[in-house]
């Protein structure tokens, strides 16, 4: 089955980042397919590089990042919610004069049809938030 | 059609999972994950809420987040299935949709 899933919130703010991932890691385990994850909102705050975590915490950026290199996920930020909250691609600093980008590997900003079209693409869309 | 209602606030902070239980339909699934998973313990003032609603609904807690809050298992209330990330994902493809009340 394919699956589409929507972050809503921020990392370590509650939980909906952790939920979404361990839901994401057991669907990958049992063989399904995950179309898309498309992080909206506070959600784009998980595609920042530049977090630093203490060491014995997760870090769950990395750990998005480290899922998507392994099963070639399309992590996916919304680009009017990432250029309020500050997160940027090369091009996107580029274009805004910005003098550096901060997303983390794995990830990529896109528009909202992005969220659309999984849900279109996806046999189900489950949202994870606060 | 048959719908998985997912709920992630306590009954003691928000009233998220009374309006999902008020609007989901005979037959429908309720799971309840995050800081919800406080609302499957028998002997709180939500209880006789929950087990009216297991009569109709298919009534499911996230064990992981019973465990990640220190909520013994013992306590959950008959009638909720106590599941983990495996069976959320597979109670998703078992539903026609998911909704999630946040």
């Amino acid at each position: 089955m394919k699956f589409g899933i929507l972050v809503n919130e921020g990392p370590y703010q509650h939980q909906a980042s952790d939920s979404a991932y361990q839901f994401a890691q057991a669907a990958l385990n049992a063989g399904h397919e995950v179309f898309r994850v498309f992080f909206y909102h506070d959600g784009v705050n998980n595609g920042t590089r530049l977090t630093v975590p203490p060491q014995d915490d997760r870090n769950v950026v990395d750990r998005w990042s480290e899922l998507a290199e392994k099963h070639e996920l399309d992590l996916v930020l919304c680009v009017a919610a990432a250029q309020r909250r500050g997160l940027l691609d090369a091009d996107e600093a580029q274009r805004h004069g910005k003098d550096a980008d901060n997303i983390a590997p794995g990830f990529r900003i896109s528009g909202l049809g992005q969220l659309i079209e999984a849900a279109i693409q996806s046999d189900r869309l489950v949202t994870f938030g606060d | 059609m048959s719908l998985l209602h997912t709920v992630n606030k306590s009954p003691f902070e928000r009233n998220s999972l009374e309006s999902c239980l008020r609007l989901a339909e005979d037959g429908h699934a309720v799971l309840l994950i995050e800081d919800a998973a406080v609302a499957a313990l028998d002997g709180t003032a939500h209880t006789e809420t929950i087990k009216n609603a297991t009569g109709r609904l298919s009534m499911y807690v996230l064990g992981p987040d019973l465990d990640a809050r220190g909520l013994s298992r013992d306590r959950v209330i008959d009638g909720i299935e106590i599941v983990d990330y495996d069976r959320f994902v597979t109670l998703t493809c078992e539903h026609d949709s998911v909704q999630s009340w946040l």
